[in-house]
């Protein structure tokens, strides 16, 4: 019997908070088949992290600054080079690490713990991050409220939703920047390495077992809660890392949806 | 605003329209228009530029030189040439249809039934059929009651049968709702019975008219190539043009004098 102290629930409470949130968003990611996107955009926050530490600002916004601006680069280089947009999301994701580092490395006179934004400290959460979580979770599902019906319908074919009146262009760097604030709410609970992974496992999960994409979407963040729930509980159990433990249960949870044979709900 | 448009029948017009993309001229001054109740077929080899003439009528694709005019407010409803559903967007018939324009349940219903697709409203899009795919994008863009249909290639990925009876499907819509039809194919044979103008491009209008007209022009016959003409009665004739492999125009290096070829003026 694990003793439920004071940090651990602010971790569960944390964690089911990104991981609502998570659920809708990383729909969306696995059906654009924007993974590498997202895993972009969480190697670029590392430099949001520096940078944040370096200025003195709040870290979540330099993450999101900087994910938002490695968002709309990529969006202009898309339209600018001839690379393949795998190409080009593998430079931005590995430039933006590498310089995360450096900048990293001039920054370590002030003692900063680099391993826990690389992989996660959620049992470190404290009653502001919860606070960071839920106001800005909350806001990333209103406007994801409005933004699905375009959202979706651009998803499914962007030329036909321009076509019938969607503004695709602002409806797609809309879903970037949700996804920016995600991965700013994500890091403290995975790290800046596993965020990409609370985001689409939990999606891929639940695939089976959902027939409409709202089920989808709402069914991802519940599997995200219990990602979170069995990782906190194994971490605790073995002594393992929070982070990679949470990304190991929302795996086993995929595996086990995988192999079950198809359920209808 | 234009004086075209006082004809109430005009519902678009594309003229001089030239793309070029990367020092290639996709479409040298193609033109088109399209009336109400009219169907208009763009047909043309692989590559010859039709489903680019459509993108820049659609907007999806500036024109680097000439224009598009539409009639004041004009409702569109288009069908893509092709379009891939990922298979983790669990979404049925209906969901998908709703995407386009916000119809209740019983609209919808009624234009699956329209096109002949009455039964698969719950099915999950991944699940249906060729056929049935393509007329499930038809009712999605018939749901919008459109003055203007367009459907880039509507008959693909069906077989020969089904292409015919689904372009009969296209002439009764048309019949049925007075709209006019810009269509793009590959095979004339199918969509003639069905065509009131045919635009035969290939990177230019080649010859544009009544299918049978267009059907006895040299220059459809020399882009079609024997096979065509061997199933069609055809006369023949010089032009003042031939067309090389990839499509470009090239002079008839025999210096005959022409005939009755056509010309191509901008």
């Amino acid at each position: 019997m694990i003793i439920m102290d004071d940090f651990l629930i602010r971790a569960l409470i944390a964690g089911s908070g990104v991981a609502l949130v998570a659920g809708p968003l990383g729909s969306f990611v696995v059906w654009r088949r924007m993974a590498f996107f997202g895993g972009t955009l969480s190697h670029s926050a590392l430099l949001g992290v520096a940078l944040g530490f370096y200025l003195g600002l709040n870290l979540n916004v330099a993450i999101f600054a900087v994910c938002a601006i490695v968002a709309v680069v990529l969006v202009m280089l898309e339209k600018k080079t001839r690379l393949a947009n795998d190409t080009l999301l593998g430079i931005l994701a590995h430039a933006s690490l590498a310089i995360g580092l450096i900048a990293f490395a001039v920054i370590e006179s002030r003692r900063v713990d680099l391993m826990a934004y690389l992989f996660g400290d959620i049992l470190a959460t404290t009653t502001m991050d919860i606070t960071v979580i839920y106001v800005g979770g909350f806001a990333v599902l209103v406007v994801m409220g409005f933004l699905w019906r375009p959202l979706l319908s651009a998803t499914v074919h962007e030329e036909l939703a321009f076509v019938e009146g969607v503004p695709v262009v602002a409806v797609n760097l809309a879903f970037m920047l949700l996804l920016a604030v995600v991965v700013a709410l994500a890091m403290k609970i995975v790290g800046i390495l596993l965020v990409t992974s609370l985001i689409i496992i939990p999606a891929a999960t639940v695939r089976p077992l959902s027939a409409t994409p709202e089920r989808m979407a709402v069914l991802a963040g519940v599997m995200g809660c219990l990602a979170v729930a069995g990782g906190l509980w194994g971490s605790v159990a073995l002594d393992a890392p929070s982070g990679p433990s949470i990304v190991v249960a929302a795996f086993a949870l995929f595996v086990v949806s995988a192999a079950l044979p198809k359920l209808k709900l | 605003m234009n004086d075209r448009f006082r004809d109430a029948a005009l519902l678009i017009e594309a003229r001089n329209i030239t793309v070029t993309r990367d020092g290639k001229e996709i479409l040298s001054n193609a033109e088109t228009r399209v009336r109400a109740g009219e169907i208009v077929t763009l047909i043309g080899p692989n590559g010859a530029g039709k489903t680019t003439v459509v993108r820049v009528i659609l907007g999806l694709m500036q024109a680097d030189a000439g224009s598009v005019e539409k009639r004041p407010g004009l409702v569109i409803g288009y069908m893509p040439q092709k379009l891939h559903i990922d298979p983790t967007l669990p979404l049925s018939v209906g969901r998908f249809l709703a995407l386009g324009s916000p119809a209740n349940s019983e609209q919808t219903q009624a234009v699956l039934d329209e096109v002949g697709a009455g039964s698969i409203m719950k099915t999950p899009l991944q699940a249906v059929s060729g056929g049935e795919f393509q007329r499930v994008l038809l009712a999605r863009a018939l749901l919008r009651n459109p003055d203007l249909l367009v459907l880039d290639e509507p008959s693909q990925g069906i077989d020969v049968t089904g292409q015919s009876e689904l372009y009969r499907l296209i002439g009764r819509i048309r019949d049925r709702r007075s709209c006019g039809v810009l269509m793009v194919s590959h095979d004339l044979h199918l969509v003639m019975a069905e065509t009131d103008e045919v635009v035969c491009l290939n990177h230019h209008v080649c010859c544009a008219g009544h299918p049978e007209a267009v059907t006895n022009d040299p220059s459809y016959i020399q882009l079609f190539g024997k096979q065509v003409a061997s199933t069609l009665a055809v006369y023949h004739h010089h032009h003042d043009h031939a067309h090389d492999g990839d499509g470009n125009v090239v002079p008839l290096d025999d210096g005959e004098e022409e005939v009755g070829g056509h010309d191509h003026h901008g």
